[in-house]
């Protein structure tokens, strides 16, 4: 089976909900092919953000591929949304076994 | 009882929030209640607008909007030179302040039901009017000679969202149907109002409760200013209603529209729009003290307020 197996990047943005449609037209604009978002809960340093109400929800962006877009889609978001909206972006190596899909 | 009953629910919620007891309602239910609640008010307005000849509205219609703007630019100038905030922050809390909340409206509304006080029906096109426009002078005057990019998408976000999409949409399936029209529907938008306002109002009161810890980076002025100044837009409400002739629950209708604070559409809008600007602060204004200010001091005072400035003239 290890054959199968190919090496791509998994990019996962934990960020607040209000940013998400601009993240996601950020995401098609950097090279992305597609992405999977789900609703979050959990505290750092903005605090608790417990998803009582909007302005407290927040969501987690994952996108399978490749090192070069992974590169591209960290620092755009770094540049763009670090200073002013609460935001974590890591990066982990993950093997897929359809990697023209990524 | 000096208030509306259903309030003491938000009562409840926020005593369960400060106990930090384990009492949550889900997000996915804040949506559901906000979207019935959204949709009744537009509906119940519809039903209601049927009633009156479109053209007669414009005029009163006009005089409100240009009356309703002298707050957010007043609430500006006031955190900006008295108060000294960053032109962002000033710029962002003046937005909240000068758009408007829903839930205030209607627990206004269910007040004066209850006092058997009569209102113009059409209030709501005024509560869907007063929305978004100031959320669109916030963003204008934060950018000041600056960057306004980023006007395009917040009117987006402002227009094409929920509270706006809901409201407007209830109206005019409201006002195409009428009251017989709607009326198959009536168990579900008007009997269970109540019942959902108190659902949706307990859930207030825990999301006050944890905002509570924003009041203390607020500081004093701005504390001051959360009473303060729904006081003096309620006074402004009033003269406003006298001088097109709104009858003594229009004007208590009116007067909370003008002292209400956004923190559906507002948040959402300024947190795209300018998003330098701390949330904490505009937040814990407007949903920590004006809010509660209102549903339990504010409407009983504006009603007296209106009937002696209504019922005297």
């Amino acid at each position: 089976m290890t054959h199968e197996l190919t090496s791509r990047k998994l990019l996962t943005v934990v960020c607040e909900a209000s940013l998400e449609r601009a993240i996601v037209a950020d995401l098609a604009r950097l090279g992305a092919r597609g992405c999977t978002i789900t609703d979050a809960r959990g505290h750092g340093a903005h605090g608790e953000r417990d998803g009582l109400w909007p302005p407290s929800a927040n969501i987690r962006i994952e996108i399978l591929c490749d090192l070069a877009v992974a590169e591209a889609i960290a620092l755009n978001l770094k540049s763009r949304y670090y200073a002013q909206y609460s935001m974590v972006i890591f990066i982990a190596d993950v093997q897929v076994l359809r990697p023209d899909k990524f | 009882m000096p208030f509306e009953p259903v309030i003491l629910f938000f009562l409840l919620g926020l005593m369960a929030g400060v106990i930090r007891s384990d009492l949550k309602i889900p997000g996915v239910l804040y949506e559901s209640l906000s979207i019935f609640l959204l949709l009744a008010i537009g509906l119940k307005g519809g039903i209601e607008l049927a009633k009156y000849p479109l053209a007669s509205l414009a005029g009163p219609a006009v005089v409100v909007l240009l009356a309703a703007m002298l707050i957010p630019l007043t609430a500006f100038a006031i955190l900006y030179r008295l108060g000294r905030m960053s032109r962002a922050d000033a710029a962002s809390i003046a937005a909240h302040y000068g758009s408007v909340s829903v839930v205030t409206f209607a627990v206004a509304a269910s007040y004066l039901t209850r006092l058997d006080e009569t209102f113009e029906g059409y209030m709501v096109v005024f509560l869907v009017l007063l929305e978004f426009p100031a959320l669109v002078l916030g963003v204008i005057l934060a950018r000041r000679g600056g960057d306004e990019s980023r006007l395009g998408p917040m009117l987006h976000e402002v227009l094409s969202g929920k509270s706006i999409v809901l409201l407007v949409g209830g109206l005019l399936i409201g006002w195409i149907a009428g009251a017989d029209g709607i009326k198959p529907l009536d168990r579900l938008f008007l009997d269970l109002f109540k019942g959902v306002l108190a659902f949706f109002l307990l859930e207030m009161g825990l999301v006050v409760a944890s905002r509570l810890g924003d009041l203390r980076k607020a500081g004093g002025f701005l504390l001051i200013f959360a009473i303060a100044m729904p006081l003096a837009a309620a006074g402004l409400g009033l003269l406003t209603a006298h001088l097109i002739d709104l009858s003594i629950g229009g004007a208590v209708l009116l007067a909370t529209l003008f002292a209400s604070a956004s923190y559906i559409a507002a948040p959402a809008a300024m947190r795209i729009a300018i998003p330098e600007a701390n949330p904490a602060l505009s937040i814990g204004a407007a949903l920590g003290i004006t809010f509660p200010f209102n549903l339990l001091v504010g409407i009983p005072l504006y009603h007296s307020m209106a009937t002696r400035l209504i019922g005297d003239l």
